[in-house]
């Protein structure tokens, strides 16, 4: 594990930032369990299925659907970096686990594949967004 | 039916509004305690009786400050936080309270100021929340943001409308037109809700509550201590409490809502049925809450809610009538609703609840829910 990145400020602490400092290097990792295979997210010290200590971090691969979403049209606070209205959303990874983020096109919608993007952040790791699964070189069926 | 009059039945008997609407020239403290005062009153009791003592968001150590600001010394007190559900689960604290003897007249009480301090922040983020770090950055404003994205997912799985959603807040508003202590009280239109001003897709400002001051008192107290009581006493006959998740991408589904279960066990230990209630309070934070209530509760199918209360049954007259004091989107919502939707109900059941009285009503449910629908309390209030 890499050290504590100092642009990780306020949010991060020692549980969280192996995601974080993954995320520096633009990858979305999740925690598998090594006895059930069962994912989770965001990271606990055990497996919330089965109770083993035999958790992984491991890459997720990026791709997920879009569970809900809303478009807000409200100021957001400004260190945030986002310009009203955005679009809020529930993303239910390939692998299991659902996670709030950003849409960064109201052309996805709810069932719509999309694929995992970084938005950069003023001294902060960036933060997983997600975008159209097509710009991801993902097949239509 | 007569009082069953025993410590194993626990009864409300006084309720009181603290001031409401926008107060200024009282302070937390004192709106509790002039409501408290009010309750009491109407129970027949006085500040000295009261030895349990139910109450938050009142600040450090809340429930000692508001005791000495009351002149009392609680043998018990529960600060237990649900966010707005609080108060509907604290019936069923109080009823364990006094069941097992550790409190015989319990005082529940709520006030706040969040209009007048205009307090009110749309992204209360926790920073000393570990997991708030994976949401903080995305800018949903909670709650409403939540509900937001519950109605949409809603609107995907059963084709529920944002004219349906609407018809939750017309509906308050006619009730609130016939509630002299009502907020807002004029007509309202589906037309007039679709116009406002966009807040979280699909959500509309009209569909989401209020921001007032406002507050509340309830006393309960055992059968044995209820015969002698000023006012009718009501029946607390069923309550039940679900706690799920902070994070709104870890409900599993629609189906998960915490209210299923809250009301599951509420229902159960009343030993009624859904066909047997007579008035609903449903804690409307947003127009998509009411909705979800109706399914939660069982009182229609998943994904029927829409139609149901677009077909009017929550209106006067209407087979479920719903959110009789115009509720939290036209009322009063000082930040947690739940206290007066029990108040509401306990006048409802006594007959008290004058222009906007439900003919006959003898049992009502209370459906709190709270946090960022992450907490529920269910209550079943019968008039013996």
């Amino acid at each position: 594990m890499t050290e504590l990145s100092e642009h990780i400020i306020d949010w991060a602490d020692p549980t969280t930032e192996f995601f974080w400092n993954a995320a520096r290097e633009q990858r979305l990792v999740i925690q598998q369990c090594a006895a059930c295979h069962s994912y989770q997210f965001y990271p606990r010290p055990f497996c919330l299925s089965c109770d083993s200590d035999a958790i992984e971090w491991v890459s997720a691969c990026g791709f997920g659907t879009v569970y809900s979403r809303t478009i807000v049209h409200l100021p957001a606070a400004p260190e945030l970096g986002l310009t009203s209205p955005y679009v809020a959303a529930i993303v239910e990874l390939d692998e299991g686990p659902r996670l709030l983020t950003n849409l960064v096109s109201e052309t996805c919608t709810i069932g719509s594949r999309v694929h995992v993007l970084w938005r950069p952040r003023k001294g902060q790791a960036p933060a997983p967004v997600f975008g159209p699964a097509d710009d991801a070189g993902e097949l239509r069926q | 039916m007569a009082l069953t009059g025993t410590d194993r039945d626990i009864y409300i008997v006084g309720v009181a509004e603290a001031p409401l609407g926008e107060v200024m020239d009282q302070s937390e403290l004192s709106m509790i305690a002039l409501a408290a005062r009010e309750a009491l009153v109407d129970a027949g009791l006085t500040m000295s009786d009261v030895d349990g003592l139910f109450v938050n968001y009142m600040g450090e150590e809340g429930s000692v400050q508001v005791g000495e600001y009351l002149g009392i010394q609680p043998s018990y007190a529960d600060s237990s936080d649900l966010g707005g559900a609080a108060f509907v689960a604290f019936l069923g604290h109080a009823s364990a309270a006094i069941q097992t003897g550790r409190c015989k007249v319990a005082l529940i009480v709520y006030a706040s100021r969040q209009r007048t301090r205009a307090s009110r922040k749309l992204n209360h983020w926790n920073s000393k929340a570990t997991s708030s770090q994976f949401e903080q950055p995305y800018g949903l404003p909670a709650p409403l943001g939540q509900f937001g994205l519950l109605a949409a997912r809603h609107m995907y799985e059963y084709g529920t409308t944002a004219e349906q959603l609407a018809s939750v807040a017309v509906g308050a508003r006619q009730w609130a037109g016939m509630n002299p202590k009502a907020w807002k009280r004029d007509p309202l239109t589906v037309d007039d809700v679709l116009a406002s001003r966009m807040i979280s897709d699909p959500l509309h400002r009209m569909d989401c509550c209020l921001v007032t001051d406002g507050g509340g008192a309830i006393v309960v107290t055992s059968g044995a201590r209820a015969r002698d009581m000023a006012n009718t006493p009501i029946r607390v006959a069923g309550t039940g409490e679900s706690h799920h998740q902070w994070h709104i991408p870890q409900l599993p589904s629609l189906d998960a809502s915490p209210g299923v279960a809250s009301a599951r066990a509420a229902i159960q230990m009343a030993g009624i049925t859904r066909s047997d209630v007579d008035v609903f309070e449903p804690y409307d934070a947003t127009t998509m809450s009411v909705l979800l209530a109706l399914e939660d509760v069982g009182f229609c199918a998943r994904g029927e809610s829409g139609s149901f209360v677009e077909a009017g049954n929550l209106l006067p007259g209407g087979s479920l009538p719903s959110i009789t004091s115009g509720g939290g989107l036209s009322y009063c919502h000082p930040g947690a609703l739940g206290i007066l939707l029990v108040i509401e109900t306990v006048r409802q059941l006594r007959g008290q609840a004058q222009q906007r009285q439900v003919p006959r009503a003898t049992i009502g449910v209370v459906h709190g829910i709270g946090g960022l629908f992450s907490t529920a309390a269910t209550a079943v209030l019968v008039r013996d």
